[in-house]
């Protein structure tokens, strides 16, 4: 029973979508609840029954468990099992599940729907995070674009169409290249268990390919068709255009869940599989990797600073963001990969809550435009309070979860890249530069514009979506320790796995 | 000739027999109306001999002086044809009644391709080779032309066959030469022969008859004729040149470059890897720009005919494997898609326009799902089937050495997946306005829904198709 507690986890989402697609008829208000309740009501069971697996997980064993695996087609398994790595990650997906499900109340058009596939999107993340098998991954990690692509399409803006298409075709391209890389690791290594891939040694002999010297040899291919899936879904600069749209366009739960758990497929990705598996490969191209954060960090927290419309500003907030989370995980040391995780942790709860804030007004209002708003405090004290709060812990106050992540992170980078530390100690005045003038622009000044004058406070649901989020903010923010304990000493293993596999001479091996 | 020879050629024997008997039978009683019951009798006959020749055991015989193969790749394959060809007639019945297209020639014609087809499947010999294509051809020549009334009909119908021609006397022209060369026509002396050098007119011979079969499979750049005739004619006739024919041919080219050219993989691999870059990119690209479901069910099945190439360039058992139940699939879909087309009309008259589907999700979500699934699962995306199509040829490819293959497979299924979705997004979220209707009969409904759940069913164990798969292709390549 208790190894098959992932998969009970990961297919009760997907059962209860079955159950509502085949046996919830008719479009009344008593269909619309009931699907909302049956929604809430799985995912919050499987947020119980997660918190279940949270208990019995040992931290102190590096290795996975819970795991089950029986045999499937083309000699390949179903494999789940979590470690210190991915065990919060699954954690965070079910706790913020019911929060958006519940903030989706509001939604009159074809609810039954929209339930479904938020429900089939559960499954296929927390699949994601436990699957153990290289095409079991894939088949969740690809899976999970259908839903979107029609939460996005079918829910969305104004320019859904085109956000949709192109949040799908831009993300179909960079898992495809990773397919074909997966199967060329199948053939060098002769399975696709990911247990036994983490200490199978690619090959990394330098070879000639078109006239250039490969450094790195296999691993750093292996290591740069997966780069190209992990970069687009991070997102990373310069791929990460899809993102604004996307989220501009999605409605409010589902920029929640894109922002919060979708974005962090990336970020476990290269903890998964770039670090441990092409170590060799990582460190040939990790230089470049730290630029690009940097780079994502500085230039997304400018470009943050022009934007007129509330979600596309916190969208480019959430690629900064992202930068610190690869350049903790490139920096490879236990301070920097852990400040990653955290990093990655606490931004599911800040920008989610961000997603949900705008999406309070945007209730209200239908506009995201920054100028049609102004004054907000006068009438919404409550809401002002909230937004305040995540607007801190989203510039890193300390306190704050989001303090903690980049603090580490940074400390990790230190040590490693002085240059790259100092660019991007920067984004954390900017961060606060484009957050707080948000925020003023919002929420103070006089209340002159006639058609805020009769909106409303926060409700008693809105107020009771953001409680939980702003708790785990807080209590992550002062007491870290509750996550880097269960992390820690997996990442501890990552990191000494990783410089052990790297040549005595690694110094030496640099881009050329 | 013994009687062995006749009991291994027993179920196209009884076809051809059934075909003529019901000939006869129709010709001289009701005619049309006697056209319903012929075409499920020929379903039931087509399931109960893809039945018997799944439970004909295993073993393999050359009977006919070494013209005729039976063996469990040829066994597979005919399973294969029946059924699918079985699915294609019962579900266009009620569409072709409706419009009065409904001949008693129908069914005996469709009959007559199939026994073709097993002929093509089991050849084992050049001579062979060309009577089964030339029985499916000319059956599907006359099929494509069915409704006579209507010039887009007609135009298909000559079109088919002037190309079709065209591509026969390139394979025969072919033929030719390789029996020149080879001093046989027997697939097993050619093979000897290759053994020690290939004479440069054999692999003149091999070129031209593999551009012949390109054209059956239509496989770019070979491929002109196919969006034409998918559009031109009747639906149900579309649904069966996507299905069937489709296997038939793609065995024949597995077969020819096994059989009889197995010794020297190095000389058709790169031809098959080129026209299977050419399909894949040009259906991806190509139907982008279509409005037309027909057409571009043409363009995909041209893309889908190029995943399928890749495992029998890559010149492996398990890339015949690959190849075999990437077809098996992609049949499955197109069933079900084409269960789908069949139902599209308004007033009563059949569209194919694209932009008819806008908001069909509001209308018929339970329909707009299926088709939702089956589209993805066209795409390849997982996890749905069709994904476990393409990720068997390109781990085939990348198996065999043949990475840039699969790396660029991989890129043109990115781009196909553009115009699936396209389908999705006029189904979901296109503009308001009145959908096509989607009046279905019970068996056509029925079809559309089990594929689409069939193409999450079989995420669990394939249907157990994979070891069958690999026996079918073990017996073709040794």
């Amino acid at each position: 029973m208790e190894n098959q507690l992932l998969s009970i986890i990961t297919f009760l989402p997907l059962v209860a979508a079955v159950i509502l697609a085949l046996f919830m008829r008719g479009d009344d208000a008593a269909a619309r609840n009931g699907a909302k309740w049956l929604a809430l009501f799985t995912t919050s069971a499987t947020f119980v029954i997660s918190l279940f697996i949270l208990f019995r997980f040992d931290p102190s064993n590096t290795g996975f468990q819970f795991v089950e695996e029986r045999p499937w087609i083309l000699g390949l398994s179903y494999k789940m099992g979590v470690d210190g790595i991915s065990i919060l990650f699954v954690m965070l997906t079910t706790f913020l599940m019911p929060i958006t499900i519940y903030s989706c109340w509001g939604v009159e058009t074809r609810v039954k729907e929209y339930m479904i596939a938020f429900l089939v999107l559960e499954t296929l993340m927390l699949g994601v995070f436990c699957a153990l098998d290289l095409v079991l991954f894939y088949l969740f990690f690809e899976a999970g674009l259908i839903p979107m692509f029609l939460i996005i399409g079918i829910w969305g803006g104004k320019d859904r169409i085109y956000a949709a298409f192109k949040f799908f075709l831009y993300t179909f391209l960079g898992s495809v290249l990773m397919l074909v890389a997966m199967i060329a690791m199948y053939l060098d290594a002769g399975t696709t268990d990911i247990v036994k891939l983490l200490v199978h040694d690619f090959g990394s002999e330098t070879f000639g390919l078109l006239g250039f010297q490969v450094v790195g040899g296999l691993q750093t291919m292996l290591f740069l068709a997966f780069f190209a899936s992990f970069a687009v879904k991070m997102p990373m600069w310069p791929v990460h255009t899809w993102l604004p749209d996307a989220h501009v366009q999605a409605p409010t739960a589902g920029s929640v869940i894109l922002a919060a758990v979708l974005l962090k497929m990336g970020g476990y990705g290269f903890l998964r599989f770039s670090l441990p598996m092409f170590p060799v490969g990582a460190d040939v191209m990790a230089p470049l990797v730290l630029w690009m954060s940097a780079i994502a960090i500085v230039y997304t927290s400018l470009v943050a600073l022009a934007q007129t419309d509330m979600k596309k500003l916190i969208a480019y907030s959430s690629v900064a963001h992202m930068g610190y989370v690869t350049m903790g995980i490139f920096a490879a040391n236990q301070q920097g990969v852990d400040g990653a995780i955290f990093q990655m942790i606490s931004h599911g709860f800040i920008s989610g809550a961000l997603f949900l804030c705008v999406g309070v007004i945007y209730d209200r209002m239908h506009t995201r435009e920054i100028d049609a708003y102004g004054g907000l405090v006068n009438r919404m004290p409550a809401y002002a309070l909230v937004f305040m709060f995540f607007t801190m812990a989203n510039v890193g106050l300390p306190g704050t979860s989001g303090f903690v992540g980049e603090f580490l992170t940074l400390m990790g980078i230190f040590q490693v890249n002085t240059w790259v530390a100092a660019v991007a100690t920067s984004g954390v005045i900017l961060s606060a530069a484009y957050a707080l003038w948000l925020y003023r622009r919002v929420m103070f000044g006089d209340l002159i514009k006639e058609a805020l004058k009769s909106i409303s406070d926060m409700d008693r649901r809105e107020k009771a979506i953001f409680a939980p989020l702003i708790a785990m903010t807080l209590i992550l923010g002062v007491y870290p320790s509750l996550v880097t304990d269960i992390i820690g000493p997996s990442v501890a293993a990552l990191v000494t796995d990783y410089h052990a596999a790297l040549p005595a001479d690694g110094a030496e091996l640099a881009l050329h | 000739m013994t009687s062995a020879d006749f009991q291994t050629l027993l179920p196209e024997i009884v076809l051809a027999g059934y075909a003529m008997a019901a000939l006869l039978a129709a010709v001289y009683t009701t005619k049309d109306k006697l056209a319903p019951l012929l075409v499920w009798a020929t379903a039931g006959l087509f399931v109960a001999l893809g039945l018997y020749i799944g439970a004909t055991g295993a073993g393999e015989r050359l009977v006919f002086s070494g013209l005729f193969v039976d063996d469990p790749f040829a066994r597979f394959a005919k399973v294969t044809i029946l059924l699918s060809a079985a699915a294609v007639l019962v579900m266009s019945q009620d569409y072709m009644t409706r419009r009065g297209l409904l001949r008693f020639e129908y069914p005996i014609l469709v009959t007559l391709a199939v026994v073709g087809m097993m002929v093509m499947v089991s050849s084992a010999d050049l001579i062979t080779l060309y009577m089964g294509l030339e029985l499916q051809s000319l059956s599907l020549y006359v099929v494509a032309a069915m409704r006579r009334d209507s010039a887009r009909s007609s135009e298909a119908g000559l079109k088919y066959f002037v190309l079709g021609a065209l591509s026969s006397g390139l394979l025969l022209y072919g033929a030719s030469l390789t029996y020149g060369y080879a001093g046989t026509t027997q697939f097993a002396g050619i093979l000897s022969t290759v053994q020690d050098g290939v004479p440069l007119g054999l692999l003149f011979g091999l070129v031209f008859m593999l551009a012949g079969l390109a054209f059956k499979v239509s496989a770019a750049p070979f491929h002109m004729w196919t969006p034409d005739v998918y559009e031109g004619s009747p639906t149900p006739v579309t649904a069966f040149f996507a299905t069937a024919p489709k296997v038939a041919a793609m065995g024949l080219i597995a077969r020819l470059v096994q059989d009889a050219f197995g010794g020297i993989p190095g000389q058709w691999g790169q031809v098959l890897a080129a026209l299977a870059v050419a399909s894949m990119f040009l259906g991806a690209v190509a139907a982008i720009g279509q409005r037309d479901i027909k057409r571009l069910m043409a363009y995909s099945s041209i893309a889908h005919m190029g995943y399928a190439l890749i495992g029998l360039c890559v010149g492996t058992a398990y890339g015949v494997q690959a190849t075999l139940i990437y077809m098996v699939i992609y049949v499955t879909m197109n069933v079900g898609t084409f269960a789908f087309i069949l139902s599209m009309e308004r007033d009563g008259r059949p569209v194919s326009d694209i932009a008819g589907l806008n908001q069909f999700a509001k209308k018929e979500p339970l329909k707009a799902l299926a088709m939702l699934v089956l589209l993805f699962s066209l795409a390849g995306v997982p996890p749905m089937l069709g994904f476990f199509g393409k990720f068997y040829v390109l781990k085939a490819a990348v198996d065999a050495g043949w990475v840039w293959l699969a790396v660029a497979g991989a890129v043109a299924s990115v781009i196909g997946a553009f115009y699936y979705l396209r389908l999705v997004y006029f189904m979901y979220f296109g503009a308001e306005q009145d959908p096509v209707d989607s009046r279905m009969a019970p068996v056509q409904w029925a079809m559309l829904v089990a594929v689409a759940v069939i193409m999450f069913a079989g995420l669990i164990n394939l249907f157990g198709l994979e070891p069958i798969a690999a026996f079918a292709a073990e017996a073709l390549v040794r």
